[in-house]
């Protein structure tokens, strides 16, 4: 049977859900959606996008390797998310002049990063199908087994998180005062990346090195924009995130052109528009 | 020695020692003032987007060099555009960035679907280099845009230190600060499009970042960092390349970042060592 859109939504939708390999897709895009939509409010917050990005090409040198010494990759994933997370909370606490020479750290081990994945692959002379479905990733092959890993992931890490969630959230908004009421921040920074790190290994195993960033930091950014209160802003960001991937799943499959398109164009969508409206507020009042 | 005259002997090592030298030195400079204004992230997204760049370029049937550069140079314009005034400058790279990748996404599917192949072997030369391939215009070419934009970078160093250090000052001392800064992420994005061919999208961004950290801890001295981050990106340049020529199976790409990521974990290293010793001291003389 050939896709075709007939403009009835419910008779498109029952279509959809007829191929298993669409209700694995879209199970794992909500799993997806909702865990870092989550993650992701907090690295927004804490305007750790170079690390989450960092933390995302992470999964090319994961899967090189693994490839190399014959690992499932996902262990790979696993592994090179973790060192990464554990040599940029190092570098955190050795940084001498706060910020700045801190992104200069960062952006060492992602090239380190980069550069060993490259070494792996040309070690192993391109047994992976090229490197643009490491980093695109394939949203539309997924298996059972994975959903079912992936909801265990996405269990730990929320769990961990919602366990760290208030000391957190005081570190991130007054990182001072925190400290001198007693709040062990420096552990707090590298159990956040840890669990960053978590939730991107066994994302991008599905949605690709690059888009597992589009999720992470457009609809938590776009939640932002309208309210500041955690918990509404979480909700939110679950909200916009699950309908974006969604909608971005639905349209994919009646086109020729991929997932990771329509997912990142609706995510820049919604925040442009959401920016553009917020403009539009201030100036009338 | 012999053996270093038998390597040269080849022309196309003699290419990559010619560009990659002025690449290394354009990186070096301009990469301690990224490190210093710390926009990192920015130098980040604009080697992603010369990757999009590339492929636009082969979708539309371009050169691949005028997609890098109209790319890079309007990211770099955007960025200009909307930062610094915002506070969300992380956020917002982060978005316009995450959707251009989504852009690359599908120029590769609609060039994967009108070549029939090949396709891949330019996304691999775009995003990991191939600096053994340069010709001889091309790597003439790339050393001199790349002299160019490190003779600005040595001519603007004082008034952009000064907007770095203290925009406030700098501005009531008549620099024009934001125009400066525009010229500098346009410099950046000049750096970033012609070294795209050689080292590689997703690597440039160590040659950039790697020399400048190490130079910022062993140093405070503006200048003297300067040089010193010019200087080691240079070595780790040199050292890379004859690396990869001695040993088969490394890339050049990964020589390169691989040598200068380990200068800066050992420049790190003796930062820790010095101020240990200087705490020390501290502790004897009191």
């Amino acid at each position: 049977m050939t896709p075709s859109l007939s403009l009835d939504p419910v008779s498109d939708v029952r279509q959809l859900l007829t191929f298993p390999f669409m209700v694995n897709a879209l199970q794992a895009g909500t799993i997806v959606a909702v865990l870092a939509a989550v993650v992701g409010w907090y690295m927004v917050l804490r305007r750790q996008s170079f690390a989450g990005h960092t933390l995302s090409v992470m999964a090319f040198p994961g899967a090189t390797g693994a490839a190399l010494v014959g690992l499932p990759s996902a262990i790979g994933y696993y592994l090179a998310c973790t060192i990464a997370a554990l040599a940029m909370g190092r570098t955190s606490r050795l940084s001498q002049y706060g910020g700045s020479d801190q992104t200069a750290a960062i952006g060492t081990i992602q090239t380190v990063g980069l550069a060993a994945g490259f070494l792996f692959l040309s070690l192993n002379q391109a047994v992976l199908g090229g490197p643009e479905t490491l980093l695109f990733g394939t949203f539309l092959g997924v298996t059972r087994g994975q959903v079912l890993a992936l909801l265990i992931v996405a269990a730990v890490a929320l769990g961990a998180l919602a366990l760290l969630a208030r000391p957190l959230t005081f570190a991130t908004v007054d990182r001072e005062v925190a400290r001198a009421r007693g709040v062990p921040v420096g552990l707090l920074d590298a159990g956040f990346l840890l669990i960053l790190a978590l939730a991107i290994a066994a994302t991008s195993q599905i949605t690709g090195a690059l888009l597992v960033f589009a999720l992470l930091v457009a609809p938590p950014a776009s939640a932002q924009l309208v309210t500041s209160a955690p918990l509404a802003g979480l909700a939110l960001s679950v909200g916009f995130a699950v309908a974006i991937v969604w909608l971005g799943l639905g349209i994919a499959y009646f086109s020729i052109y991929p997932v990771g398109f329509y997912i990142t164009t609706f995510a820049f969508g919604l925040y442009v528009l959401l920016r553009a409206g917020r403009w539009a507020w201030s100036r009338r009042r | 020695m012999e053996q270093a005259t038998l390597m040269f002997a080849h022309e196309f090592v003699r290419n990559a020692y010619l560009a990659g030298t002025f690449i290394a030195l354009a990186c070096g400079t301009i990469g301690w003032f990224v490190v210093l204004r710390g926009q990192v992230f920015a130098g980040d997204a604009l080697s992603h987007v010369a990757f999009v760049g590339a492929i636009a370029a082969a979708v539309l049937g371009l050169n691949e060099q005028v997609g890098l550069f109209a790319l890079t140079l309007a990211f770099a314009g955007g960025m200009a555009a909307l930062g610094r005034r915002a506070q969300a400058d992380d956020v917002v790279i982060g978005i316009v960035f995450a959707w251009i990748l989504g852009l690359g996404v599908l120029l590769l599917a609609v060039l994967a679907t009108s070549s029939g192949g090949g396709s891949g072997i330019t996304a691999a030369n775009t995003l990991f280099g191939s600096i053994y391939s340069l010709s001889g215009a091309a790597s003439s070419l790339a050393a001199a845009i790349t002299l160019l934009v490190t003779g600005f970078v040595l001519v603007a160093a004082r008034p952009l230190l000064l907007c770095t250090l203290d925009p406030e000052l700098a501005a009531v001392r008549g620099v024009p600060v934001r125009l400066l800064g525009v010229a500098f992420l346009g410099a950046l994005a000049v750096v970033t499009a012609e070294s795209t061919e050689a080292v590689g999208a997703l690597l440039l961004l160590g040659l950039i970042a790697a020399p400048a950290g190490a130079a910022r801890s062993l140093t405070a001295r503006p200048y003297l960092g300067l040089g010193l981050s010019g200087l080691l990106a240079m070595g780790a340049m040199w050292g890379g390349l004859a690396l990869s020529y001695a040993i088969d199976s490394l890339p050049p790409s990964s020589a390169i970042i691989g040598l200068a990521a380990a200068g800066y974990a050992a420049s790190v290293a003796i930062a820790g060592w010095r101020r240990r010793r200087g705490t020390q001291w501290r502790a004897q003389q009191s």
